[in-house]
Formats: C-alpha cells, structure tokens, sequence
C-alpha cells in the first residue's frame, strides 16, 4: 500500500497546475456556447499543445504524442477538477471513435479523421441502438446492399446523441442478413450531410432532447467508409464499447457531487434548522459517503491493477453499476433534503441549485439504463465475474 | 501509487487460510458451537502457535508489529470459516495499551477480553464507574472472556482499564451467534491494572475489524451461495443459469467488492495515522454492517429452503454477520461518529 506519488509525479502535477494557472484567461466560459465556437478550439488547441488533450494520441496524427501513463492522466484529470477550468473536450468522436480507429483503422482513415476530431473541428454521433435492437445490439436491421463501391443503407437508429451537430457518423449496419447474427454486420463512417438521412429529436423525461432519432432512406455510401473490414462489426464495435463503459460512473466526478450535497446541506435550511443538523438526513448521507468512499478505493484498485498490468476483475466490472446508482441516490437525498422546494424544476425564484438535482435525478435513470442497463451489467459481472451459466439459448421454433 | 497487498500480506491471509481450512472445518464450529471445550482448545491452539496474538504488539515489545490493514486480513480470514478467536479482542488491547501490557500479551501470557459495549450504549443499569481508584459496575456482551487473564473494560468517564479476569464475575450471555461467547462482566472495586484515554483511532481499529469479520463472512457466503447456484437444477436447468438467481448473486458482489477496498482504504488509513482513518473506520463499520446484511440475506434465499436449515449450516455465517452489525456500535451509532469525526455535528 502507498498511496503516494513518486516525486517525478508531484513535479508533473506542479507543472499541470501552474500550466492551467497561467492560461486560465484562455478557457471559454459557459456564455461560449456551441460545438465550433471560436474559443473552445482555440482552448482545445492548446490543451493538446501543452499534453493536456489528446494526450497520447501519436503527434502524426495531430496528438501530443506521449506514453500512455496512467498516472499523469490521472492526475491531469484531478487538477482540471481543482481548477474549475472546462477540461478537455470529450464526446463520442473523441472518446469512442478515435480509441477504435487507432486500433483497427487504416492508415488513410487515420490521417483523415483524428486530427480534425481531437481538435473538435470534426463532431461524431454513434449510430448503434436501433428500436428493435437495444441490449439485444447484434439483433440490429438497419441494412446496407452493396451498390458497386458503395453501400445503400435504409434503417433508423435511436438515443444517438449529437447527431444534430454531427459532421459524420460511425454506424453499425447489415451487410449479410444471411450470417448469424454477429457475423452480419458492419462497421460504417459516413457523412450526416449524405442526401436520405433524416434526424429527429427525442425529447426525454428530462423535457430537453438529449438524443436522436436518425433516419436513413437510401442512403448512398463509399465502401472506403468500413472500418476493419465488413462483416467484422461486431469485433469492431466491442472494441468500442469497452471504450464508453470505461466513461460512465467515475468515482471522481460522484465524490464531487456528494461535496456539492453537503455544501447544499450546511447552507440550506428548513424551519430555521440547517438540513445537515437534521439527524435522519445526516444518517442518509453518511450512507452515501460510505459509498462514495468504497468506490474511490474500488477506482484506486482498478488504477493500480491497470498499472501492473493486471485484469481488475470484479473490481472493474461492478464500476458501471454501482457508480450510476450512486449518483442516482446522490440526486435522490438532494431532493429530499430539499423537501418541497426540491420539487421546482428549470427556472423560477424559490429553485435551488438551477434545479440541477432534479433534472440529474431523471438524466441519471437515463444513464443507469443506457450504455448497458443495469440488468445486463448483472448478467456480466455474474457471467464473467463470478463465473456464473448463460442463459441457455432458445431453441428456434 | 500501488494500493494493493503486499506479497508479505498475501502470504499473511493465505497461511492463515490454510491453518482455518484443516482447523476450522464447519464440523469443528458446530461442535465448538454447543461448548465442546475440546474442540475449541485444538482450534485455539493452531491459532496460537500461528502466532496471532503478537502480531500487533511493537517489534520493540516482542511482537511483529503489523498494522492494522494486516489485522483487518487476519479478521477477514477468521470471519471467512466462522472461526472463535480471541484476535480481535488482543489486538485492540495491545494498541490500546500500547508501552503498558505489550510484554504481556506478545508472550501470551496476559488473554484479553473486551468489555467495551458502554462505550457505544449503556442500559440495563450497566457501566463501570472509577471511584477512589477502584472500578465497580457492569458491562454486557464483553467478547473473548473464556480463558482470558485480563479484561479490557471502559468507564463511564471515557478512561479504559485493565483488570484482572480473577477480580470480575462473569456470566454467559446466549446470542445467536454461538461461534462465539458473549459474558456480563462485573466489577465490584477491581484494581486497574493499567488505565489510558484512548484516542479515537483505538475504537476505530475496533469498529474496523468487526467490519473486517463480516467482509469475511460475507464472502464466504457469496461462495456458498455461487457454489449451491452452479450446483442445484430446478425445471431441468442449473438455478444459476436464471436471471431472477444470477442477478442476486451480482449484487452481493457488485455491494461487496467495492467494500472491501474500503477496508483497505480505513485501514491504510489508520497505519499512516492520515487524519481522515477514524471518520473511514467508522464508514467502513456501517457500511460493512449494510451489505452484509444484504448479503447474509440474499445468499439464505439462493440456497432456497436449504438456506433455511440447521443441516446446510449456513445460519452460522448469517448470525455472525448479524451479530457483527450491533457489536462494538450499530451502524447508525457508526455513522454518527463518522459525521462527528469531519466536523459535520455542532
């Protein structure tokens, strides 16, 4: 056990700090709205240029060009959190598609699209969830017939997100519906401004449009935009998933929301008694703190069988689970400390916080349920975990 | 940065596994568990020449001087094969008397009970008073008493005592854990023996290592209850392969794992003296209490109606577990003391 860093690491994290310090007047401010605007590239662009972005992406493809470290990422991430300063831009382009292309892409499909992506110049939207293909993804229909060197592609797809700013999608589509169903599919990049595609908000529980529905009617696309190769979109796309599941429930970000619930409680008060002197709401938040404790430790273990070079086993596949759930629970006990003021919601005099806990109390669901529900994360750590029988199959009538 | 066990502290917990495997077999505890003093001495003495009882005193004083991450290994262990042991009760002695009694108890000749309960709750006109330097009153459920040669006990006015088990009348109290026994202890001007204001890191190390026993057995009953649901076909299946079994299982590992790098986290906490070890003790005591509780729960059901039996033998690791979550603080009591220790209680 030691839980501090080697000297070389404080004098990397000093150089972040001072790096950040320095430069802060640079960083946009929540008034620069938008995925182009002028003064988040100009941020982005100096965060790779100093390896805070992009940090080990390979400087021929437009990176910093460093050795993976799983140290200095982390603490890169830890003083933009102490900072306060909008950290690297993320996204599904830069945090799912980029990871993949690096692995399985060619060397022209590298050049074109990474440099303009971690740059924030080029935006992504996934296409995989379809409405008949949701944890059953390999079930998915969204057909691609092969037109000389292009495919046509006719088909929708759901709860993609971005896909209104999108410049490109990557897709998961059917090229044989003859093969089984893994072996069928397809991994696809093409443009959003290809004639025949369609894009329509889906307002969730929230009362904004978080995702899309994508609607394709023939769409003509080159071949050249496959990724590996077809029929091998399944490979493809785990890759990429093992990607997005790595983002959901970082015990970082769920400490810092706890911190903000017991600001909100030592401020925040009801019949003139603050909410934090109320016994039985303190007990529910020690609850959560407990929580919140295991799973920074838990992330502590994963990050150290990482850095051995390790699987981290039950500690990395319960992750997703339990940290969406906490954060869950977290928005919960906000709201009823909060009590009847916790009701108001998106704007108005008596609302507390911008109404940010209740609208993470319903966004949270949103993320207990996408990017694998909670369901088939149990049926994982069961399976793979625990070492526990599938499901045996169902025998075709 | 590496928070992991070390090679020494793996090698600590498996030596000790494999002593538990050949000593504490479930037909050993039942026999122990219905006073079978014969069986209680074989697993005592493998315990004993394991060399438990120095491993917390100071190398200064005979012992190993291992800290509290290690004392937390060695009790997850014990808590694993519902063993008796007298572990805690000595290692929670040796760092309270720390410079005092460590002669003593690294040789093995001063056996120290607990008799802490007070600390956390008085009732039934229990408490032990110091007046003109002699201790008189009572104290329920003191841990570890048969056998012991000293006893560890608390006053009211927050001082904590050795004094000799000769000086104090005992009287069994039944739980319905009968792994181990529990004693009403009483004083009637007992002499102290050696007396310290413990700081709040003793009770923590306490608090820990009862969590660190029901980690054990929690553990111990997920694999059961795995093992049983890999094993048992129901409607021509192993039950196992059914979401409605399987997902039970998740979730007692999905609550487990993450606790136990929280006892980790307390107990490093608590070697390195980090100002925030006593507060993660005590979220470590209640959370520990939570998900065992689940668990003891949810793995009875997995097993069915065999959960449910004496034959299965299960109910020792569930009455272990429930006994644990009251023991030295319930988790609510746990809880308090963690808000108290960051500041959050005016």
């Amino acid at each position: 056990m030691k839980l501090t860093l080697d000297p070389q690491y404080e004098a990397f994290r000093a150089e972040v700090s001072q790096t950040l310090a320095k430069n802060a007047h640079l960083a946009p401010t929540a008034d620069d709205k938008g995925y182009k605007n002028p003064k988040r590239l100009a941020w982005q662009k100096f965060l790779i240029e100093n390896g805070l972005a992009a940090r080990t992406i390979p400087k021929e493809y437009g990176g910093y060009g460093a050795e993976p470290d799983i140290l200095k990422a982390r603490i890169i991430a830890e003083e933009f959190a102490r900072s306060g300063l909008p950290g690297p831009m993320a996204g599904q382009g830069i945090s799912m598609f980029v990871p993949t292309l690096l692995e399985l892409g060619t060397e022209a499909q590298k050049q074109a699209y990474i440099r303009p992506t971690i740059h924030g110049e080029m935006i992504w939207c996934q296409g995989y969830s379809e409405p008949g293909a949701g944890s059953d993804l390999a079930a998915l229909r969204t057909s691609a017939v092969e037109d000389g060197d292009h495919y046509i592609i006719n088909g929708s797809k759901i709860w993609t997100s971005t896909a209104k700013q999108a410049d490109m999608i990557f897709c998961l589509v059917r090229t044989d519906p003859n093969a089984k169903k893994h072996e069928g599919i397809t991994y696809i990049t093409f443009p959003m401004s290809t004639p025949g595609i369609e894009v329509r908000p889906l307002v969730d529980m929230t009362g904004t449009a978080n995702f899309n529905e994508v609607f394709f009617t023939d769409v003509r696309v080159p071949k050249s935009g496959v990724i590996f190769a077809p029929n091998k979109g399944w490979q493809v796309a785990n890759a990429t998933l093992t990607h997005e599941r790595g983002m959901l429930g970082d015990p970082n970000a769920t400490k810092a929301r706890l911190l903000e619930l017991i600001a909100l409680m030592k401020t925040e008060t009801v019949n003139g008694e603050r909410l934090i002197d109320n016994p039985m709401l303190r007990d529910r938040l020690m609850k959560l703190q407990a929580e919140v404790y295991a799973m920074q430790a838990n992330g502590l273990r994963i990050t150290t069988s990482r850095l051995q070079g390790q699987p981290a086993g039950l500690a990395g596949l319960v992750v997703k689970l339990q940290g969406c759930d906490l954060n869950h629970e977290i928005a919960r006990l906000a709201i009823d400390a909060l009590g009847e003021l916790g009701i108001l919601y998106e704007e108005g005099e008596h609302l507390r916080s911008g109404g940010t806990w209740q609208w993470r109390y319903m966004y949270d669901l949103g993320l207990i349920i996408g990017g694998g529900t909670a369901q088939i994360q149990k049926n994982i750590i069961a399976e793979r975990g625990l070492d526990m029988p599938r499901e045996p199959k169902l025998a075709k009538a | 940065m590496e928070f992991a066990l070390s090679e020494d502290q793996r090698m600590l917990q498996d030596s000790l596994k494999g002593v538990l495997n050949e000593t504490a077999s479930l037909d050993r505890i039942r026999k122990i568990a219905v006073g079978d003093a014969g069986e209680a001495a074989i697993l005592d003495g493998a315990l004993t020449e394991f060399g438990l009882a120095a491993l917390m005193v100071p190398e200064a004083a005979g012992g190993l001087g291992l800290g509290a991450l290690d004392a937390c290994l060695v009790q997850e262990a014990l808590g694993y094969n519902v063993a008796p042991s007298r572990f805690l009760a000595t290692a929670v002695a040796a760092k309270a008397l720390a410079g005092k009694a460590d002669l003593l108890i690294a040789s093995g000749e001063a056996k120290f009970a607990l008799a802490l309960t007070e600390v956390s709750s008085r009732r039934d006109g229990a408490g032990v008073e110091l007046k003109g330097g002699k201790l008189s009153g009572k104290s329920l459920l003191a841990q570890s008493v048969d056998g012991a040669t000293h006893i560890l006990v608390a006053d009211t006015a927050g001082a904590w005592h050795s004094v000799s088990a000769m000086d104090a009348g005992v009287t069994v109290m039944q739980t319905i854990d009968r792994t181990r026994t529990f004693h009403e202890v009483t004083l009637d001007g007992a002499e102290p023996l050696a007396s310290v204001t413990p700081a709040a890191e003793v009770l923590a190390l306490a608090r820990l290592l009862v969590a660190a026993d029901t980690l054990g057995a929690a553990q111990a009953m997920i694999d059961k209850a795995v093992a049983y649901a890999k094993e048992r076909q129901q409607f021509g299946r192993v039950i196992g392969s059914f979401q409605a079994v399987k997902h039970m299982c998740a979730e007692m590992a999905a609550k487990l794992e993450p606790a136990r790098a929280l006892i980790w986290h307390a107990a490093h906490a608590l070697d390195i003296a980090d100002e925030e070890g006593p507060m993660m003790a005590n979220l470590a005591k209640a959370h520990l209490a939570e998900v065992g509780t689940f668990v003891a729960r949810t793995a009875t059901e997995v097993h069915g109606g065999m959960g449910f039996t004496d034959l299965v033998g299960l109910h020792y690791w569930y009455k272990r577990i429930g006994v644990n979550r009251q023991l030295l603080g319930s988790p609510e009591q746990a809880r308090q003391a963690a808000a108290e220790l960051q500041g959050l209680v005016v």
